[in-house]
């Protein structure tokens, strides 16, 4: 199929037509405010259900009325409208409900700013909600990535029953790039049994319910879907290596930062540095063994976390990844700055000097 | 002998968790009643809020959800714009309607989505112990008003009833009691009459029912009805508040 050039929040929303979501809920914010704009006009062209909610909070449980009712469902946001829908995505995890959940980082805390940053990586992947559960994150790095995960999500969500989000940034959601579309093959996803669209004559009625009478069903629930997590943990970790293989640095990145890196990667090895990118795809679950196996080979001297957050956050599956085995410095600017070429592989010559 | 009374077909065999002299019971049992005597029971897809009827689930024998606290309206129109043929409901307290609720209550009347909210106000939070709600009335004491609900601090109570009606998405809203068989005859019908309007498409219905809550109160049942009709009913007038179908 031929390239089209598309804006990275216009293909998520292409991307969830495409993959059959049947409503999408959301309320407007910078910047992802293309995603309900191309979806206002092009849900109803396909018979599928477009709503602005009064707001996010109402957006989520939109999405989890559509979703306990057996529908593909989605909603977008920015950071701070994701915070406002914490709550709704517990009560997705408490209820075992699939559905996507995009949200295209800007800088914070609070209003922050519209620029790009990574600073809900911990919101994302510990489950910025009330409780015991996990999100299945997707971290795409181009637009390319971004159409691909959205449509993966819905397959991901059904299989286990649970949110998934994809975890894009600023500069994601309003880059332009070309892409393929791509068609998936079928997963065999499980048969909503459970929904709630009337009874129509079954023996039992269906309830979809987050709360529990006591607490013995409670904790069986929590173990239950520990399981699910463990499963998930072993069935669907995705990462990629570039230039590894010899590597004497290893930058750690997801998103923008790591599409930088790749260039800064070649532009480096053409000045005679050994360094390569190991960049995690799934946020959650993070590639924990496969960091740790990379970080332990002898030809690693040192490890470079870059991310657009001011400390950084990914770093700290990074650091619980390496088990100590090699240093660790970081690099990163948050509240909407991007790093620049420049700036990393300073950083990671600095790095370098340090372990000589 | 001839069986002259049976348990509503649409409830569970649960036995209730509510106090003694609750109306939650009769109320479930009249939203039930009126699904399977207009043939919608089988279709029908509920929502219950977080309060006392948090376990409404338990009880109402048709699809149930349960909704995070005060967002039932918004649930439930997840529920109809994805399925515009089932007849969808919430049943909701005033401390999650009138309070925590507000927005997605006003903004789904505003929208007219085509669901029924059944609005229990007993003007007091129950489930979590009897605190003052924006319906307690003036004077009425509450475990965070113990001197009783004051203007100054709290402001007059919100009748929601009067005010979703302002809002041209809302054909239909109307006040009841369920305090004696003429009240609970007026309940049914008027239960009745909003699911009908709502599986007609004429818009959002609303049915308030003033209940009791003996066990905050600190009153016995009976007692518990006659100071709802003393006090509540004079500030909540009951009847039809607005008919766009008349």
């Amino acid at each position: 199929m031929a390239k089209e050039l598309w804006k990275g929040n216009e293909a998520i929303a292409e991307a969830a037509i495409r993959a059959g979501c049947d409503a999408f809920f959301g309320y407007p914010i910078t910047p992802q405010s293309e995603v309900p704009e191309y979806l206002s006009l092009h849900m109803p062209q396909h018979g599928r259900v477009f709503l602005q909610a009064e707001s996010e909070v109402a957006a989520i449980n939109m999405v989890y009325g559509a979703a306990a009712s057996g529908k593909r469902v989605m909603t977008s946001s920015s950071s701070l409208g994701i915070s406002l829908k914490q709550e709704g995505m517990s009560y997705l995890a408490a209820t075992e409900l699939p559905a996507v959940i995009i949200n295209c980082m800007r800088g914070g805390p609070g209003l922050g700013t519209i620029q790009p940053a990574q600073g809900d990586y911990f919101q994302a992947t510990r489950g910025g909600g009330s409780g015991d559960y996990r999100n299945i994150v997707l971290a795409p790095s181009n637009i390319q990535e971004l159409a691909d995960f959205v449509q993966e999500a819905f397959d991901l969500a059904d299989l286990y029953r649970n949110p998934v989000v994809v975890l894009a940034d600023g500069l994601i959601g309003q880059m332009m790039e070309p892409i393929e579309w791509k068609e998936f093959p079928k997963r065999d996803l499980p048969a909503k049994d459970w929904a709630t669209e009337g009874r129509k004559g079954a023996e039992k009625h269906h309830v979809v319910s987050p709360i529990f009478y006591d607490p013995e069903e409670c904790y069986e629930f929590n173990e239950k879907t520990l399981a699910k997590f463990n499963k998930i943990k072993a069935n669907e970790v995705r990462f990629e290596e570039y230039k590894t293989e010899d590597a004497e640095l290893i930058f750690t990145a997801y998103g923008t930062p790591a599409r930088i890196i790749l260039t800064a990667v070649d532009k480096m090895r053409e000045e005679g540095y050994k360094v390569g990118l190991f960049r995690p795809i799934t946020l959650w679950p993070f590639p924990e063994k496969e960091l740790h196996e990379l970080l332990g080979k002898d030809h690693v001297k040192a490890v470079l976390d870059v991310e657009m957050s001011a400390g950084g956050q990914m770093i700290e599956d990074v650091r619980l990844a390496n088990e100590g085995q090699k240093p660790i410095s970081y690099y990163g600017l948050g509240g909407g700055l991007i790093p620049t070429l420049e700036d990393i592989c300073d950083a990671a010559k600095k790095a370098l000097e340090e372990v000589k | 002998m001839s069986i002259v009374y049976t348990k509503s077909a649409g409830l569970t065999d649960k036995e209730l968790h509510y106090c003694p002299g609750c109306h939650h019971g009769i109320a479930h049992k009249l939203v039930m009643e009126s699904l399977i005597e207009l043939g919608l029971f089988e279709d029908a897809v509920g929502v219950c809020p977080v309060g006392c009827s948090v376990y409404a689930y338990n009880y109402m024998a048709c699809d149930m959800i349960d909704a995070a606290h005060g967002r039932a309206p918004a649930v439930a129109t997840g529920v109809k714009r994805t399925h515009p043929n089932t007849p969808v409901f919430t049943y909701q307290g005033d401390g999650d309607l009138a309070s925590i609720g507000t927005a997605e209550i006003v903004h789904a009347a505003m929208r007219g989505e085509k669901i029924t909210t059944i609005f229990i106000n007993n003007a007091i939070y129950g489930m979590t112990g009897g605190q003052m709600s924006p319906c307690t009335l003036i004077g009425q004491k509450a475990t965070t008003a113990p001197l009783g609900r004051t203007v100054e601090q709290a402001g007059k109570p919100i009748r929601m009833a009067e005010t979703l009606s302002a809002l041209d998405g809302l054909v239909y809203a109307e006040r009841v009691c369920l305090t004696d068989i003429p009240n609970l005859n007026k309940a049914k019908a008027a239960i009745k009459k909003a699911f009908t309007l709502q599986m007609q498409g004429a818009g959002f219905t609303f049915v308030e029912i003033l209940s009791t809550c003996p066990t905050n109160w600190g009153l016995a049942p009976l007692k518990a009805n006659q100071w709802l009709h003393e006090n509540l009913v004079p500030y909540y007038p009951l009847g039809v508040i607005k008919d766009t179908t008349k």
